[in-house]
């Protein structure tokens, strides 16, 4: 009886696109845990799900494979995972293979490899109701009794089936043997066997649609056209971009009037002093200018979330092979870039899917180049401040235009780099570039909406893990020492802050900086937007007899056009985030090559600031 | 009369069935792992292959049905790949 008291381990496998990561949403619900495996930095989702009787299963979602014979990080946790070899894992106690029901044949071979591990198995057909519409008939009881496995149905964006799969699975924890491992890393003779033996599996236990999917087909004509979808795809990101700015505006100017109408009623509440200051000035200044990007990310965020779940992004990674393939990267390697808008972090990590080491340290050293949502806050900014808002051509909105070509010149460089990286580092095979074109599905609202939500908390996490103590600590910094008591000048020029932005202020006078912009880049080493709550903060300090008014208008007073200019261009290439370089490190797992990319960003961006400053006063802008 | 051709001289629209994977390149250094993985993708001796799309620059790379679902690779590695070309 001990066995059905302790907690049974489950472990998801499944193929890519089999809807594995939406049961495991489906399983869990919001009871999901993000980390890494240990010595690794394949990222790990654990959730809890519970079982009837109160009891409580924990559920693993391993990476996505078609095989357990492992060729990248990601498919060699899911390969040990399932094996019991992974260090600090537990093994499962029973395995849940996910399979989409409409595309039997390559995981029946991966079920086949899976039975020759001997772990107690349940099979999931997810998608069934898609299966059902085409007139796919599937011998279920013939299935179960060919594979010897238990075999649910399920539809997870519905939760359909899911009590079902909960239920076969604690059986299976209770009832079902261990047996010893038979498996090893098949040859191609064995995979040939195996595929025959799928082929004649699916021959005998299902019967093909009756009314099979034509509509992917019909899409692909448009989309994968090579004329037309580029255009398409261009289309579409520029729509994005524009989107992002608005779309974002009303909401964004509601979540400014709300922090300014909180700064006033606490500044009605508290006394004037010390306190008042760091909590008005300090800490809902700081936190709200980065609050207020929410929006923006999230609207991004939305973007890509619904294209992935649509199936777009294959599509995207073939249109984009051959133009990123001439600048040595790899057609996967769109997804890692396209995740780097929204952060680099987890685009550098999802340049795991990229089996080989070249193409794959190539794709890191040059993802942070692409335009993250941490720059969004900056650029929208100096854009907001200096370029103004007015439709040129009749259609384009001219601060759209100027986001254009800033996230235009980050992918120039991007391609640039790489060309260089692979001119200058190696040159060798090229790697095979092969992946699986997806059906089309309409996404699903729920499952969008729960990763935006994730998504969200994990912006929010950080404004207020890594932004509130930044901004604290920028307070103190840019208020103590008291200025004395015939100062001439705004408080801040007397504090250390002041200090340390006139110190390096040499440094940087050649691109146009002025001191406190010096001090804003020190903090926004941490992340890239909290410049802007440091620049929020010393110039609300060093303006404090003024009316709070906006950044942005502080800025358009204060700087010139060359500057404002020479600051955009900075942010286009510095590495101001400690985060991103650390993930680089671990993932490059070498000093040397996270050096090489400090090295190379931070030169850029000199020598584009420079380059900007400079051309811009010449032609007037100074 | 027989129409043998590498996948990687295939056009849009030619259908056809594998007749050989992996074959002559065993001589690259990743020639036996290029035909694994081929074959997990579901390019196996007997399955069904139809040129779906090709790319802008080059034709390539090329999107290929196997069997019922779809496939993304580039010509080089379709190179490996033989197919007997169903007579129009």
């Amino acid at each position: 009886m001990d066995i059905a008291l302790k907690t049974a381990r489950i472990a998801l496998v499944g193929n890519p696109n089999s809807g594995k990561t939406a049961l495991f949403n489906a399983l869990t619900g919001a009871h999901q845990k993000v980390a890494n495996y240990a010595g690794v930095t394949v990222e790990r989702k654990e959730g809890v799900v519970r079982a009837a009787a109160g009891r409580s299963m924990s559920v693993l979602d391993l990476p996505g494979t078609y095989s357990l014979r492992a060729r990248s990080p990601d498919e060699e946790v899911t390969r040990d995972a399932v094996l019991g070899r992974l260090a600090g894992e537990t093994p499962p106690d029973v395995v849940v293979c996910v399979a989409d029901a409409t595309n039997l044949r390559l995981v029946l071979r991966l079920i086949l490899e899976l039975k020759a591990v001997g772990r107690p198995m349940v099979l999931a057909l997810n998608m069934y109701d898609i299966a059902q519409r085409q007139g796919l008939r599937i011998d279920l009881d013939g299935l179960r009794a060919e594979l010897g496995v238990p075999i649910v149905t399920t539809v997870a964006t519905r939760r359909r089936g899911v009590d079902d799969l909960i239920a076969a699975i604690e059986t299976q924890a209770e009832m079902a043997a261990l047996s010893d491992s038979r498996w090893r890393s098949p040859d191609a003779a064995e995979l040939r066997a195996a595929a025959r033996e799928a082929e004649r599996i699916m021959k005998a236990h299902v019967r093909p649609p009756e009314r099979p999917d034509t509509l992917t087909g019909k899409i692909d004509a448009v989309l994968l056209h090579p004329v037309a979808g580029l255009a398409i795809l261009l289309a579409l990101l520029f729509v994005m971009f524009q989107a992002v700015f608005s779309w974002a505006a009303p909401l964004m100017d509601g979540i400014e009037g709300g922090i300014g109408w909180l700064g006033g009623l606490v500044a009605a509440v508290l006394p004037d002093g010390l306190l008042q200051s760091l909590i008005v000035d300090g800490i809902i200044s700081g936190v709200g200018s980065v609050l207020v990007f929410l929006p923006q990310i999230l609207i991004l965020f939305l973007f890509i979330i619904a294209l992935e779940d649509f199936g777009y992004m294959a599509r995207a990674a073939f249109l984009m092979d051959k133009i990123m393939g001439g600048a040595g990267l790899h057609g996967r390697a769109f997804i890692p870039l396209l995740s780097s808008f929204a952060c680099a972090i987890p685009g550098v990590m999802a340049a795991r899917v990229i089996d080989s080491k070249r193409d794959r340290l190539t794709t890191i050293l040059v993802a942070p180049l692409m335009t993250c949502s941490a720059r969004i806050p900056v650029y929208t900014l100096i854009i907001a401040a200096f370029i103004p808002n007015e439709t040129v051509w009749g259609f384009a909105n001219l601060q759209g235009l100027v986001m254009f070509g800033l996230y235009a010149a980050g992918i120039v460089s991007a391609l640039l780099v790489s060309l260089v990286i692979r001119k200058v580092f190696w040159r060798g095979a090229v790697e095979p570039f092969m992946m699986e074109l997806p059906t089309y599905k309409v996404p699903d609202l729920k499952s969008v909406a729960f990763n935006l939500w994730l998504r969200a908390k994990i912006f929010l996490n950080r404004a207020g893990r890594i932004i509130l103590p930044a901004v604290t600590i920028l307070w103190v910094l840019a208020t103590f020492p008291y200025p004395p008591e015939n100062a001439t000048l705004p408080a801040i020029d007397y504090s250390f802050a002041g200090m340390i932005g006139r110190a390096l202020e040499p440094i940087f006078a050649p691109i146009g900086f002025n001191w406190q912009m010096v001090i804003a880049l020190i903090p926004g080493m941490a992340a890239r937007e909290v410049a802007v709550a440091a620049l929020g903060t010393t110039y609300a300090i060093a303006d404090a007899e003024n009316a709070t008014g906006l950044l942005a208008s502080t800025l358009a007073a204060q700087w010139s056009l060359a500057t404002a200019l020479s600051f955009l261009a900075w942010y286009i290439f510095a590495p101001q985030c400690v985060a991103t370089l650390g993930v680089v490190r671990r993932e490059t797992n070498s000093l040397k090559w996270t050096w090489i990319m400090i090295g190379y960003m931070f030169g850029l961006a000199y020598l584009a600031s420079f380059v900007t400053y400079h051309v811009a006063r010449a032609l007037g802008g100074g | 009369m027989t129409d043998i051709i590498k996948l990687s001289q295939a056009r849009r629209g030619d259908r056809g069935v594998i007749v050989e994977v992996g074959g002559h390149t065993h001589h690259q250094a990743n020639g036996v792992e290029l035909e694994r993985r081929l074959l997990e993708l579901g390019f196996v001796e007997g399955a069904r292959v139809e040129l779906l799309h090709e790319g802008l620059f080059g034709r390539d790379p090329i999107a290929i049905r196997v069997d019922d679902m779809r496939v993304a690779l580039r010509r080089h590695e379709a190179a490996s790949l033989t197919m007997k070309r169903d007579l129009a």
